[in-house]
């Protein structure tokens, strides 16, 4: 597999896992207007999930051109295995509570935001469009959480010390992002830059948020998992792939 | 097989015309601005469209129907192509589109909240009410019952309304 199908695979994986995780919240969300904003954010990334596997599937396709089932992005969602998906261990961990996933989707769409900044600019045009087009929603996204965060972390004594809580949970699964994996370096993207920036918006909103920052994620001051965008998934991951691929692995090839 | 008929791009944009968005239906493909370009090569007519958001589940929907009226229509070979860029804006939003989603009940988006709020807890956008057009409304949900949508309610005429958001 070459680095750009590798490299889109994981771009598909991210936005594909954490749409699925906030679909969970589909009926359970807070109070209906957040229930319908969390469900539309997980709309937007499984959009963005099916660009990029549609593209990565005609670039398997063409790369492949023999093959007896051509890869689609269905093919692509539901009949690779665990250890063939390149998410973030970040996006496949659980919900937690309220304050567990608006922390994690603030940490992911920071990130996708400065990265889809640089993306958009890619020498491959098709990357690039999907970047541009995913960046308008994910701005939304962003906005939405950071929001959260703030409202949580400098709220009543309760949803503060459960945004601290996340934190502690979280915190150890951000420097994934910025340690790229073999097919990331030749993509041409900063990731020093996405760090740097990352940590400083980051900083700014938690502050903010009169939450307690931990040590930047550099490497060597804090341990941090990484492993997802290689193929080294959490426990979590197995299970939730049960879920999501239930229909197609009961009945293959089945439609409606 | 069908005879393929020769048909002026003219008419094919009419006949797009009845193709509408099946969460708006009072929308067509065209007053969407979904439709970007129609190629007549030959025999092939191809319908270039673009996604309004990445996760839209009308698309499909428009995309089939697009093909359905045109093969109703005795054109042969068509072709519908979804492309991403420039990403659609609701700046091509057509002024009758707009007009027909007001009278359907729904704000349109306004070129004035054109420019997009990066601050934090910035006030929503005072939108007016499509039904007794007051501007005294609030929003409730900056997300609503489809991705291009966010909720308001008239402190006026008390009538909940959706605001087409402005993408």
């Amino acid at each position: 597999m070459n680095s750009l199908i590798a490299y889109t695979l994981h771009l598909a994986d991210n936005a594909l896992i954490l749409g699925q995780r906030n679909s969970e919240w589909c009926g359970h969300g807070p109070v209906l207007e957040q229930d319908i904003a969390i469900t539309n954010i997980s709309l937007d990334l499984i959009g963005q999930a099916r660009n990029f596997y549609q593209y990565a599937a005609s670039l398997i396709n063409h790369s492949d051109g023999t093959a007896a089932n051509p890869a689609s992005e269905d093919s692509l969602a539901y009949l690779r295995t665990e250890r063939e998906f390149k998410n973030l261990l970040l996006v496949e961990l659980p919900n937690g509570d309220w304050a567990q996933t608006v922390l994690r989707q603030f940490f992911f769409s920071q990130y996708q935001y400065l990265l889809f900044q640089q993306l958009q600019f890619s020498k491959d045009e098709q990357i690039a469009a999907i970047a541009a087009k995913s960046i308008k929603e994910v701005s939304y996204h962003l906005r939405w959480s950071s929001e959260w965060v703030i409202r949580l972390g400098d709220g009543t004594r309760e949803s503060h010390d459960r945004m601290e809580k996340a934190m502690n949970e979280l915190w150890a699964y951000t420097g994934e992002m910025f340690e790229p994996a073999g097919y990331e370096k030749e993509m041409a993207v900063e990731s020093e830059k996405i760090k740097k920036e990352w940590n400083e918006k980051v900083r700014q909103v938690l502050e903010e948020a009169t939450l307690t920052l931990q040590p930047a994620s550099e490497k060597g001051s804090v341990f941090m998992h990484t492993g997802g965008k290689n193929g080294i998934h959490t426990e979590y991951m197995g299970h939730l792939l049960t879920e999501l691929q239930y229909m197609q692995r009961a009945y293959p090839g089945c439609e409606w | 097989m069908m005879a393929t008929k020769k048909i002026s791009e003219k008419e094919i944009r009419s006949l797009l015309e009845e193709v509408k968005d099946p969460e708006i239906p009072v929308l067509s493909v065209i007053d969407l601005g979904v439709v970007r370009e129609i190629k007549i090569t030959g025999d092939v007519t191809e319908v270039i469209i673009t996604p309004t958001y990445s996760g839209c589940p009308a698309m499909d929907v428009m995309s089939e129907n697009i093909k359905k009226m045109l093969t109703a229509h005795g054109i042969g070979n068509v072709k519908v192509t979804s492309v991403l860029s420039p990403a659609w804006t609701t700046e091509w939003m057509s002024e009758e589109g707009k007009r027909k989603l007001k009278e359907f009940g729904i704000a349109p988006p306004h070129p004035i909240y054109k420019k997009k709020i990066e601050r934090l807890f910035a006030p929503a956008e005072q939108v007016q009410c499509p039904h007794c057009n007051s501007n005294n409304t609030h929003r409730v949900s900056e997300f609503g019952s489809t991705a291009c949508k966010a909720l308001y309610v008239c402190d006026d005429c008390k009538e909940p309304f959706d605001y087409f958001k402005c993408h």
